[in-house]
């Protein structure tokens, strides 16, 4: 086990290592557990950590006959803080499930327990997953180990910095609006929201029922195919859940002979930085040489997306975060006298800023008078934004976009801004709109930050964008670590603005 | 002064009887202890999504067929907001424009006149659970504290939405146990009134007879019994007519009636200033319902109780009295049916069924059709009285003797020799003798002392311990007394 570095192991070389009795299940959980001592003191990655808890899960594992062990046993994983987890605490990174511990465990997490999996923790994210930087957390903020003065990403930032950081060998995340693939993109790793549907809900806290999904978030894109295959499929304990028509595959192209790619024009807008266009457009070309075609092509109803999607989210949101009442469980506030009050006192304590934001926007959005104006006009969008991305698929297999405008930003620099922390979100709303799957794979550093590449294709085409991103993956040869400096220490940045560094260590110019 | 018209529409919550909950596995029961049928789903955990229970859909489309509705091939559930304890999403599963079925109709009597209510529509939704509030009022303003049972939570409800065709407090009142009865008869729901598994509100205005603006409603809410609402109502109306004609107006406000003082008050407007932020429930997809399930669901309908009514009437020449009597528990229908079918006349089939069956039936808390009295044993105990062999108040003695022995009714005549005597020459001989014996009344009844017969009748009865022919014996004493 000597030499296994958490940072570059992917969850398929471990799986075979694993099999091989080349490593035991507790050898490689103590990887991992090391590893979070060492960073994540200056990550904080983890809402909770259960270090012991997992290593003797993975000392029982090692214990058991090797034709007992599930499919992933020993494979230390971490799963976002809004899967419930029975028997371990779940707070949504809230203070108003900050001494919840759940009763029942998600089906997601339910299937990787069954194929035995290490749970090392709950990690960090955006209250209720409402945000784009895990600056919304009650526990604390995350740092992006590329540079941990700046956010990973959100919501789920706590997820993606624990992969990037080489806290976890990889971890389940939620996507509602991008919060799987922008932080993925903004740690330099491959996250994946699947089509609407193909992973059950049955246990993730909802933000916005029509948009939630989870997905994997992972270091390489075949270990995204790994961990979707046994989160996928159809679920008696969610109406919403459906069977993929083919069980996912581990990706083998090489070649992307005759792959039709539109690249939507509303998705390069002024907004990008010149750092991301560039890391984007040298992918565009390894595509070309992998024999694929580029066009440009048009998404007309993008820019309705975001304010649609800010309609829809926080209307589904101001229901599900209903039950938060200080009734059943949950922090109940102590002041009150009557009913009204420990309503208003329990919700006024429990919840942050930007959640009570959004609570009241769907209230609004929703109420009498209103509705057609705002929820109603939203639902016309959405059915335009979806038929935007029918039209384009008749004539591409897959769209392209940078994940995010933006890599990641300094900590900070967007809180006192709503509007611009929602654009973050941009290139990945759409896609929710429409139930489509999309995949971000790290496509080169600007500024010697990760830039991620989106992939999105229509729906249940999940194993068509997970070879495309796979041949892909291949061309772009990122291998690059992060370093855990913090800019507001010093230390130049490397590289000048608007270049592309990729492979290696390799600087490409843009 | 003006005539006015009470206009009525009626909004009806039926529990269903299904296994479990509307949208999780929990077993529905009633009486056990509390929160001993709960689950993430009904207690509104976080993550726990609803799954539509098929049964629960089944039964509610079985009453709206019953009603004559239109059964949508898609309809939506949709969120209605509203914080409380008894609500632990703080939402409900409801249905709000797209329900499950629309455009129905509900025939039934008031007395001897058959009456239409027109449906709106009939949807489905979760129940809330149940409070208990501390304290003497019991109810939550002034309680010490609350507690709430979770295990109604989620129990499938059906809500049948009439158009406003109800006029009088009566018909209300008559309407709502026909629909009751009717609703049992499809089985999918015990309709049990003290455990509230049927509720109504009741909106209610006033117009001036012949106009047909509707006037301003006022709303009872949440009742469960028939006699309250009549009550209410025959309360409510003359207040509204009172205000009116006092050149008042009629607010528009939810209104609780106190079955003590027989008079209704109108609750704080604070506890109706909801607004319910109706939205599709994205948890469920739309549901798709099968034309061709239906119509198998409609081929499977039961004769319901007013259908029935009508053809007792048509078919057996009864009154809709008798009709009413038998047609409403469709059981006993059922046995008289039986009865007459074994071919005994069908207006003593309904007597007896009606008569010493049911009395019976409800003492011993059978079934009709239970128990020893088989449709077969009563048609050969009515075909003794119509053959004579024995007479009415016999037959009733004769009844009590077969439960009590277990004996089939001819035997029991026979053993306990209540066989009539219809023998004309055993009878004349007796008539003969009784006669001889009473030279003074028979001079009397023969000097026009004619109620004398009685006396005649009540010696020969008394020398055959009852058992001979009545109209034999009268016709014999003519003779024997009037001569020839």
């Amino acid at each position: 086990m000597i030499g296994l570095d958490p940072l570059r192991l992917t969850a398929v070389q471990a799986k075979r290592l694993l099999t091989g009795g080349e490593v035991s299940a507790a050898e490689l959980t103590s990887v991992y557990l090391d590893q979070i001592g060492a960073v994540e003191g200056r990550v904080g990655a983890y809402v909770l950590v259960r270090a012991d808890d997992a290593a003797r899960y993975a000392a029982r594992i090692d214990s058991e006959a090797t034709a007992v062990r599930g499919a992933l046993a020993g494979l230390p994983t971490a799963v976002k803080d809004n899967m419930v987890t029975e028997g371990v605490a779940t707070t949504c990174a809230s203070r108003i499930l900050s001494n919840y511990v759940p009763v029942y465990t998600a089906t997601a997490v339910r299937r990787l327990f069954d194929e035995h999996v290490v749970m090392l923790g709950k990690t960090n994210m955006d209250e209720f997953a409402m945000g784009s930087s895990t600056e919304n957390s009650s526990v604390h903020v995350t740092h992006n180990p590329w540079d941990l003065a700046t956010v990973p990403g959100g919501s789920s930032g706590g997820s993606a910095a624990a992969v990037a950081a080489g806290e976890a060998l990889w971890a389940l995340g939620s996507d509602t609006g991008g919060s799987i693939r922008q932080p993925a993109a903004l740690c330099g790793i491959v996250g994946m929201k699947p089509t609407y549907g193909v992973v059950s809900r049955y246990g993730l806290v909802a933000f916005a029922s029509s948009l939630d999904q989870i997905g994997p978030l992972t270091r390489s894109v075949s270990d995204c195919a790994l961990l979707l295959r046994h989160i996928a499929g159809k679920d008696p304990r969610d109406a919403t859940s459906v069977e993929l028509p083919a069980g996912i595959e581990l990706p083998t192209a090489e070649r992307l002979d005759g792959l039709r790619v539109g690249v939507p024009a509303e998705y390069l807008g002024a907004g990008v930085d010149p750092g991301v266009r560039s890391c984007f457009e040298s992918a565009l070309r390894l595509i070309e040489g992998l024999g694929g075609t580029i066009e440009e092509t048009s998404l007309p109803h993008t820019e309705y997306a975001l304010p649609a999607y800010y309609i829809l989210a926080p209307a589904e949101a101001s229901a599900n975060l209903a039950r938060f009442d200080g009734v059943r469980y949950g922090h109940r506030s102590e002041k009150a006298e009557d009913l009204i009050e420990m309503y208003e006192r329990t919700r006024g304590e429990g919840f942050g800023p930007e959640v009570k934001r959004r609570i009241m926007i769907g209230t609004y959005a929703l109420s009498s008078g209103y509705y057609d104006a705002y929820y109603g006009q939203a639902q016309r969008v959405r059915r335009l934004v979806q038929e935007d991305f029918l039209a384009a698929f008749s004539r591409f297999d897959v769209l392209v976009s940078p994940t995010s405008p933006t890599v990641a930003f300094p900590i900070g620099s967007r809180t006192a801004d709503p509007l611009a922390m929602y654009l973050s979100d941009v290139c990945t709303i759409p896609v929710n709109l429409a139930g489509l799957p999309a995949l971000s794979l790290p496509c080169g550093l600007s500024d010697g930050l990760p830039v991620g590449f989106q992939l999105i294709g229509p729906t249940f085409s999940e194993n068509r964008l997970l070879d495309v991103a796979f041949a892909l993956e291949m061309a772009i040869g990122f291998d690059a670590v992060p370093s855990f400096r913090d800019a507001r220490i010093a230390t130049p940045r490397g590289g000048s603005a608007g270049s592309c560094s990729s492979a290696n260590e390799g600087v490409c110019d843009g | 002064m003006a005539e006015w018209e009470p206009i009525i529409g009626l909004e009806v919550h039926v529990e269903l009887a299904t296994q479990t909950k509307m949208f999780c596995g929990c077993a529905l029961s009633f009486g056990d202890p509390p929160n001993t049928h709960t689950c993430p789903v009904c207690l509104a955990h976080p993550g726990a999504l609803p799954v539509v229970n098929e049964r629960a859909v089944e039964y509610a489309t079985r009453i709206a067929l019953a009603l004559g509705c239109t059964i949508n091939s898609r309809s939506v559930f949709h969120r209605k907001n509203y914080f409380y304890p008894d609500l632990p999403k703080a939402y409900q599963i409801s249905q709000f424009d797209e329900p499950l079925a629309v455009g129905g109709t509900f025939k039934y009597w008031v007395g001897d006149e058959r009456c239409s209510c027109r449906i709106n529509r009939v949807h489905m939704e979760e129940d809330a659970a149940k409070l208990v509030h501390a304290g003497e009022s019991g109810r939550i303003a002034g309680s010490e504290y609350s507690v709430v049972d979770f295990n109604r939570g989620g129990t499938p409800l059906v809500e049948i939405v009439t158009e406003p065709d109800i006029h009088s407090p009566a018909a209300a009142r008559e309407l709502l146990t026909q629909l009751r009865a009717a609703v049992v008869e499809l089985g999918v729901s015990q309709c049990n009134m003290e455990e509230g598994q049927v509720r109504w509100d009741a909106n209610i205005s006033v117009r001036p007879a012949g106009s047909d603006q509707l006037g301003v409603r006022t709303e009872l809410k949440n009742m469960n019994s028939f006699r309250f609402l009549q009550q209410a109502l025959e309360s409510e109306i003359p207040r509204q007519i009172g205000v009116l004609e006092s050149g008042g107006r009629i607010e528009q406000e939810t209104l609780h009636f106190d079955p003590v003082t027989g008079t209704t008050s109108p609750l704080r407007s604070k506890e109706e200033a909801h607004d319910y932020r109706y939205f599709p429930e994205p948890d469920l997809v739309p549901l798709e319902i099968d034309p061709a399930w239906v119509e198998r669901l409609r081929v499977d309908l039961p004769e319901l109780p007013g259908e029935r009514v009508e053809r007792l009437m048509r078919q057996y020449g009864l009154s809709r009295y008798d009709a009413f009597v038998l047609g409403i528990p469709g059981a006993l229908a059922s046995f008289f049916e039986a009865v007459a079918a074994y071919g005994v006349d069908a207006k003593l089939a309904a007597n007896w069924t009606m008569g010493e069956y049911l009395a019976w039936v409800n003492t011993t808390g059978l079934t009709p059709g239970q128990g020893y009295v088989s449709a077969e044993r009563l048609a050969a105990l009515v075909r003794m009285v119509v053959e004579g062999t024995i007479s009415g108040s016999v037959a009733k003695e004769v009844f009590g003797l077969m439960i009590q022995e277990e004996a089939e009714p001819a035997e029991v005549v026979r053993a306990h020799g209540l066989g009539q005597i219809s023998d004309e020459d055993q009878l004349h001989e007796l008539v003969a003798r009784v006669l001889a014996e009473n030279p003074a009344q028979v001079a009397q009844y023969r000097d026009g002392k004619s109620q004398l017969m009685g006396f005649f009748v009540g010696r020969v009865m008394k020398v055959t311990g009852g058992r001979a022919n009545p109209q034999v014996v009268n016709r014999l004493l003519k003779q024997g007394l009037e001569g020839y």
